[in-house]
């Protein structure tokens, strides 16, 4: 073999080029990607965090921007979530596991599975419309942390019935031999050898969807959860707010001063959430398991 | 359905759960034609799955306390036939089943028959090692616990680990993982993990052939000791392996259409000394398979 035939071709050197570009459009992708994330954090963060100190979350909402905290938005926000997991979790893990383990494949659990992915993405202002009709009229609850929460509750099940399934479904069918082969029962198996290892992707799954929850803003203001509430809810039938309705509130008035305290509320929001997705992949991590 | 603890009180409660009609052995040219004690019969069993017909009307019987391999090549319905006899086949929703098969001399598939309580009796360990990801004692515990055990469960799974061959190698690390273990001790884990159940029948589905030689070996070792006090049916596609290990051997075909029928069973030795059917000659002396 000659020296000549070792070297790239003209044809071999386009081939490698076509990669290379490639590789480049997709490296300005994730550019793109990370530079309007950067921006948005340097910017809040530069208005914001001058503003955070102890005093602005632990002080109720006031007319003197420089007074005004989250106290009450963090309380009405914490009760809310609260209330959501409460319902949402035990539904959607259970919805989740009889569509996968016990549902039979048909056209009834066919239409099932096409209406819950849909619902995964219906506009959240419609589920506030579900909510304000069904729980604050129907069923009387007022405009309570309650009826939020489990109007918010309603939005997040499809996001936790999708992401327990696969999970549920990433269990290898040998572990359900394995459960069966001894002896096992239908709800043995599910139980003692599908549910344990499914467990770390249902929470992870679980965690993103209460962080999605925590950002929500729509449906609430749809229920008519308050926007100036100097007080932390007392129970589950109190009037309340959330973060991002107070921050919503903040960002609507012309004062300079409620800006920067929208901009810190915003941090907050963001490191609450951030650290709820970052405890998702911990978990995730933590629990992964060798097959 | 009732779950009794394992050991020898399960025993005479066999016909509150297996019913049926206890049938007199027929002679047919299968174990009784040897003088063994029959623990398991097939008669003119077919299987379908969907449309497909995976076999074809299997006649054959299980000696009590022997080691019998089922042999063929690939797609001939070996696994199929061994997943019968524990009803593991009833998970696979469009399977479908015609004929009998008789464990003890009662209709494993007479409709009060409970699988869950066939499986307790007739232990399974599969082709790939398939460890739950807990401690090597809670594997070996699972079944006992699934099935009610009240008793010394610490005594059960050292027990059971001896019998296994594994005792010696896990005896001071029993809280450690059991995907920590190689995959001829994972194995063996499997195994023990099926003894602890106490069953009479334990099937094999190729349980070596995800395994090393020396792995393979002791499994094989395993095997020879496990017999007479249990009886085991194991599937292989390694023909030396059917050779050394068994005592019986069925030999499996499929034609063109790839449904599974019985060619020949007998005596180990003569099946790969002496073969009465020119196919079974042509596949032990490896011209197809």
């Amino acid at each position: 073999m000659t020296a000549r035939q070792m070297t790239a071709g003209v044809r071999l050197r386009v081939r490698k080029l076509k990669g290379v570009i490639f590789l480049l459009l997709c490296l300005l992708a994730v550019g793109v990607a990370l530079a309007a994330l950067l921006t948005l954090l340097v910017d809040v963060a530069r208005d914001g965090v001058p503003r955070l100190s102890w005093d602005f979350i632990n002080s109720y909402p006031s007319r003197f921007p420089e007074r005004a905290g989250i106290k009450a938005a963090l309380y009405g926000s914490a009760w809310m979530i609260a209330i959501t997991i409460m319902v949402a979790l035990p539904l959607g893990i259970g919805a989740a596991v009889y569509l996968e383990e016990y549902a039979g494949k048909n056209w009834f659990t066919a239409i099932l599975e096409v209406n819950i992915s849909n619902l995964a993405g219906v506009p959240s202002i419609i589920y506030g419309l579900l909510g304000l009709q069904l729980f604050v009229r129907a069923m009387d609850l007022g405009r309570s942390v309650l009826a939020g929460g489990l109007t918010m509750a309603l939005l997040v099940l499809p996001i936790i019935i999708i992401a327990s399934r696969e999970a549920i479904r990433a269990v290898p069918p040998s572990m359900r031999d394995a459960s069966y082969a001894l002896g096992a029962t239908k709800w043995q198996t599910v139980r003692q050898a599908v549910l344990p290892y499914a467990l770390s992707g249902i929470m992870t799954g679980n965690i993103l969807a209460t962080s999605r929850a925590m950002g929500e803003t729509a449906p609430l203001i749809t229920i008519g959860a308050l926007t100036f509430v100097p007080f932390v809810p007392d129970g589950p039938f109190s009037p309340f707010t959330v973060l991002p309705i107070q921050v919503f509130n903040w960002v609507s008035r012309p004062q300079a001063g409620f800006h920067q305290a929208a901009a810190a509320g915003i941090v907050v929001l963001m490191i609450m959430t951030l650290g709820l997705n970052l405890a998702a992949i911990l978990l995730r991590n933590r629990f992964q398991r060798r097959w | 359905m009732s779950i009794r603890p394992p050991g020898p009180g399960a025993r005479p409660a066999l016909e509150d759960t297996l019913s049926g009609d206890p049938r007199p052995a027929e002679a047919t040219a299968t174990a009784e034609a040897f003088g063994e004690s029959v623990i398991l019969r097939t008669e003119d069993l077919s299987v379908w799955y969907g449309q497909k017909q995976a076999l074809d009307r299997i006649t054959l019987s299980i000696p009590r306390g022997k080691i019998t391999a089922i042999i063929g090549p690939s797609g001939c319905g070996k696994s199929t036939l061994i997943r019968l006899f524990n009803r593991m086949n009833d998970l696979i929703p469009s399977f479908r089943q015609e004929g009998r098969i008789y464990y003890e001399g009662y209709d494993l598939y007479a409709k009060e028959v409970d699988p869950v309580e066939i499986r307790r009796r007739v232990g399974m360990v599969f082709q790939k090692p398939n460890p739950f990801p807990k401690s090597i004692f809670e594997n070996v515990a699972f079944g006992p616990r699934v099935n009610g055990f009240r008793g010394n469960l610490r005594d059960l799974v050292e027990r059971s680990l001896q019998q296994a061959a594994l005792w010696d190698e896990v005896s001071d690390q029993l809280g450690k993982n059991a995907l920590e273990l190689s995959g001829g001790q994972q194995q063996r884990l499997c195994i023990a993990r099926a003894l602890a159940i106490e069953p009479e029948i334990i099937l094999m589905d190729e349980p070596c052939s995800a395994l090393d030689p020396v792995a393979t070996l002791k499994i094989e070792d395993l095997m020879r000791q496990l017999v007479p006090r249990y009886t085991i049916v194991i599937v292989t596609h390694n023909m030396q392996q059917a050779a050394r290990v068994s005592d019986y051997t069925a030999f499996l075909l499929a034609g063109e259409e790839r449904v599974g029928r019985l060619v020949e069973f007998g005596r180990t030795e003569e099946i790969f000394t002496t073969p009465k059917d020119k196919r079974t000659e042509d596949y032990i002396t490896g011209r197809f398979g």
